[in-house]
């Protein structure tokens, strides 16, 4: 997940000052890696100059966080479109996954139905490989079976995380 | 006008097998919720979802097993869920296979007299039968146990005569419900290929009940049942 579509989502619950945006990006996203402010303010003066937030007024105070900025339109159809497009189906994707469930929680979006689509591209690339593995040689069945083994453990993850999704919720919207 | 016969006139070919809207319950437990879908002849569908979803009560209700409280299931335009009892067993032995999670053989019968089975019960004689039933056991590398009882096979070898029972009377329609449930990832792997073989040979549409990926993936498409709901057309599908 890039930090602008990371901090695209998270301007999409509320309007936030760049502060709040680190605080919530490192908690969720960081993966024990925290964001630079220099990068917040850098990331959301590109975001603003592609029309995709808007500063608002600028607040009484000092320091460069006396702004409050909104998402836009724009901004919003990226977030969407960015949620909305399966992954290429390749072994470790958890992360991005993960980032997508995460951030559909906290927009009280269906994860279910990102998970849904997930599931069937993955099921997708797993008839191919099977294909494969049908009508190809035996090193094409050994390659085809490593490919597969690792999609299985992402459906895994994916139906254990659908299934978990209603605890997920509260904690991520508490 | 019934869907088939819509399918018909959109240019595409008819579902062999269709339920609409169909809905059960045991008692107070509600199994089946609405499911929606439609099978074309020679398919292979699997039903994907969770423990307790509903799975197998939809496989029964497509197979004329179960009768659904609502709604309708189809077998090549005829409604199955209005049928009298012994209208149904006579489809379910003409035009149905079954393969189950656990073989289900009769132990005190050989295994060749498992498989010949389903010809036995549509009446055919006992020699064309049996002579039918060897045919399977050397593609399932099963041949040397067509004398053993079933109740000596172990387990991988007694799901292969099972899919076997399933296959020898050439169904239009093969339903199976975990057919892989208590195999090794090889055996699993063995029973699938020739499952999927022998019915793409026969041209057998496929009802493929399993909650594992690498078994689903021998499928056309999935439906994932979930909360007694399943929708053919939408669940899962990807979008190209
Ligand atoms: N004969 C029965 N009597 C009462 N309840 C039943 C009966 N058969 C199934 N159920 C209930 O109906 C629901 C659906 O069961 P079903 O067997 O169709 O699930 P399933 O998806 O096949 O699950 P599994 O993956 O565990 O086999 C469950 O809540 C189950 O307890
Ligand atoms: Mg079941």
């Amino acid at each position: 997940m890039s930090v602008p579509i990371a901090l695209l989502g998270l301007l999409e619950r509320e309007p936030s000052h760049g502060y709040e945006l680190k605080r919530d990006y490192d908690a969720y996203f960081g993966r024990g890696k925290a964001l630079p402010f220099g990068q917040v303010y850098a990331t959301l003066g590109r975001l603003a100059r592609d029309g995709k937030v808007l500063p608002g007024e600028v607040e009484p105070g000092a320091g460069p966080d006396r702004k409050r900025y909104a998402i836009t339109p724009i901004g919003k159809s990226e977030v969407e479109t960015w949620l909305d497009t399966p992954i290429e189906p390749e072994p470790h994707l958890q992360t991005v996954l993960f980032e997508k469930v995460v951030l559909a929680l906290m927009l009280g979006r269906s994860a279910e139905h990102y998970l849904d689509i997930q599931r069937g591209t993955h099921l997708q690339r797993m008839r191919e490989l099977t294909e494969l593995k049908r009508s190809g040689t035996a090193i094409d069945a050994l390659l085809a079976d490593h490919g597969l083994f690792h999609l299985e453990a992402d459906l895994r993850w994916i139906d254990l995380t659908a299934a978990r999704l209603d605890s997920l919720t509260a904690m991520v919207r508490s | 006008m019934s869907a088939s016969q819509a399918a018909d006139d959109a240019g595409q070919p008819a579902p062999i097998l269709e339920a609409h809207d169909a809905q059960l319950s045991f008692g107070v437990t509600p199994a089946l919720r609405g499911a929606n879908l439609a099978l074309v002849r020679g398919e292979i569908l699997a039903v994907m979802g969770p423990s307790g979803s509903g799975k197998s009560t939809l496989l029964y209700c497509l197979a004329g097993i179960l009768t659904p409280d609502t709604g309708e299931i189809l077998f090549d335009g005829q409604r199955v869920d209005t049928m009298g009892e012994q209208e149904r067993s006579r489809l379910r032995r003409d035009h149905f296979g079954f393969v189950f999670q656990f073989g289900q053989l009769v132990p005190e019968l050989t295994a060749e007299e498992n498989v010949a089975l389903p010809l036995l019960l549509g009446g055919a004689s006992r020699s064309r039968a049996l002579d039918a039933a060897r045919a399977w056991f050397e593609p399932l590398s099963l041949d040397g146990l067509e004398r053993r009882r079933s109740g000596e096979l172990s387990g991988g070898q007694a799901q292969r005569v099972a899919l076997a029972r399933g296959l020898v009377s050439r169904p239009e329609v093969l339903f199976a419900d975990e057919p892989t449930g208590s195999l090794d990832s090889l055996t699993g792997e063995q029973v699938m290929e020739l499952l999927v073989s022998a019915t793409r040979r026969q041209g057998t549409t496929v009802v493929l009940v399993t909650h594992e990926a690498r078994v689903a993936a021998y499928a056309d498409r999935e439906v994932v049942v979930r909360d007694g709901k399943a929708n053919s057309l939408s669940a899962g599908r990807v979008r190209s």
